[in-house]
């Protein structure tokens, strides 16, 4: 189980794992709980060039379509396989087991605590 | 990502209401969204679990958003017969009919449910967001009629129980009769067995008038209950305990997923002022045999254009679901003409792969046509297929 105060967060509603310089990139629980049953997902093939800020991905619930922005810039060395063909895994596991991409990276910019992600989102 | 929204229709009011269950959802934990000015369950756990519940077993619905405007008097029908597209003198009390409000341009004001509840007594179920514009309108046009228009919104709750389960379930509920003196349980589920689809019966609950109604917006079997506010948390309490695991509380997402599949006409989606009732497949709700004038008969005889676009069922290829305002374009070459715009979309949860209503020019409407929808960049194949999606089975 990952510990949810040694990630970091964006504005975004993303989580980031630093492991030296990859870091692993997920959306958070609230972020799953906004869009429901989450039934597809699309994510960058290994390789991709990726920018901070610009967007990578889509997140699609029955309801909705969340997008998923780069947080770093870097390239993604894994997509999960394992939730593109269990999309819920999101919604199940969104800290864990439903993580989106990998990613390398030489550049880390300022993100949130876990502390001023749990007060962006009011809880 | 981005903050995702929730997609439901419904203007946001400044005034938030609250529906007299609202209690009750907070308590199981229900995640909500404005609609029509209601803060209303979304869903209280997993949508698609809930989804699933009324097509297996049964699910409750809180509905209490739903407008009820009762018209009442001696010429109480003859003055639906012209308010309404459909001949309402025509139905016997008990019996309940779809119908549309036109405007004079023949264009959908709302979409309604009208039940005969005595020889001079309709009730006519709009819309949460089009409850003031139908009681004016009714109020309007009932005017030259020896008949009287009272919004009874704020005290009638609506609870509805769908799926297959729901004939078993409601007739195991201690506390429900049949309206007036001598009844008894067996009565009453005798009666509810007997009880045709758009039929309802004045039944009670604890001595308190509810009206039953065999009805809904799943494509299940199920009733719909409309109930005194304050009994309402007491009916969905003792439906749920005796449902058990067979009644699981439902928000509107499902709703929608479950209308959807069941190619039934959202107000603001498939239906709206610019739309005329044969453009959506209504043309049947248009009593055009009925004497007499009514409001829109002379725009509905006028007819529509030829090239008038009509609303056709999409099936689309992948996961991918085409949303509403997503553009329609014919044949899957790259360059096909734009062709018409989606209405409602979802990948379809009884049927596994992406389902939509579309308005399209007539040319490309015929069933097995090949269209594509544009997802967000991606050209996506799409066939036009049959109304409804999904049809239970007998």
């Amino acid at each position: 189980m990952t510990d949810q105060t040694e990630l970091q967060y964006t504005e975004e509603h993303e989580w980031v794992q630093v492991d030296g310089d990859t870091v692993t990139i997920g959306i958070t629980d609230y972020a799953a709980e906004k869009l429901g049953d989450v039934v597809y997902v699309d994510l960058p093939a290994a390789g991709t060039a990726i920018t901070s800020g610009n967007v990578v991905g889509e997140i699609e619930s029955t309801k909705s379509v969340g997008e998923l922005f780069a947080p770093v810039d870097g390239e993604v060395v894994e997509s999960n396989q394992a939730v593109i063909d269990a999309p819920e895994l999101v919604n199940s596991d969104p800290f864990g087991e439903g993580w989106l991409i990998k990613v390398t990276t030489s550049t880390l910019p300022k993100l949130l605590s876990h502390a001023e992600y749990r007060a962006l989102v009011g809880e | 990502m981005t903050e995702p929204g929730t997609t439901e229709t419904g203007t946001t009011g400044t005034t938030e209401r609250r529906s007299p269950l609202d209690e009750v959802h907070r308590a199981a934990g229900a995640s909500f969204t404005d609609f029509a000015g209601w803060q209303m369950p979304v869903r209280y756990s997993s949508d698609l679990a809930e989804h699933h519940a009324v097509r297996t077993h049964a699910g409750i619905f809180d509905l209490s958003h739903m407008g009820e405007i009762v018209v009442v008097g001696p010429e109480a029908a003859d003055a639906l017969d012209y308010a309404l597209a459909g001949k309402l003198s025509a139905i016997a009390e008990g019996q309940a009919k779809y119908s549309l409000l036109l405007g004079r341009d023949g264009g959908v004001i709302d979409d309604l449910v009208v039940y005969r509840t005595g020889d001079d007594r309709y009730m006519v179920v709009a819309n949460a967001s089009n409850r003031e514009v139908v009681a004016d309108e009714l109020r309007d046009r009932t005017a030259p009629f020896e008949a009287e228009v009272f919004d009874e919104s704020d005290d009638i709750a609506l609870i509805a129980l769908q799926g297959p389960d729901s004939l078993e379930v409601l007739q195991q509920t201690p506390g429900f009769g049949i309206q007036g003196p001598g009844n008894d349980g067996e009565d009453f589920a005798a009666a509810l067995d007997g009880l045709k689809y758009y039929r309802a019966i004045a039944a009670e609950y604890d001595g308190e008038p509810v009206l039953i109604a065999r009805t809904g917006y799943t494509g299940e079997d199920g009733f719909e209950l409309y109930v005194a506010p304050e009994r309402a948390a007491r009916i969905w309490d003792a439906l749920r305990e005796t449902g058990g695991p067979r009644v699981v509380p439902c928000g509107l997402a499902s709703r929608d997923t479950l209308r959807l599949e069941a190619g039934m006409p959202l107000y603001g989606h498939e239906l709206g002022r610019e739309v005329m009732p044969v453009q959506a497949g209504l043309g049947r709700v248009v009593a055009l045999s009925k004497e007499g004038d009514f409001v829109g008969r002379a725009a509905i005889e006028q007819g529509t254009p030829a090239d008038a676009p009509v609303l056709v069922g999409l099936a689309l290829e992948g996961r991918r679901a085409a949303r509403a305002d997503y553009e329609v374009f014919d044949g899957d070459a790259p360059d096909g003409k734009r062709v018409g715009v989606v209405t409602s979309g979802a990948l379809s949860p009884t049927l596994g792969h992406p389902i939509a209503m579309a308005f399209v020019t007539p040319d490309a409407a015929e069933k097995g046509r090949t269209l594509t929808v544009d997802v967000r960049g991606t050209r996506v194949p799409a066939s036009v297929v049959p109304l409804p999606f999904y049809k239970r089975g007998a």
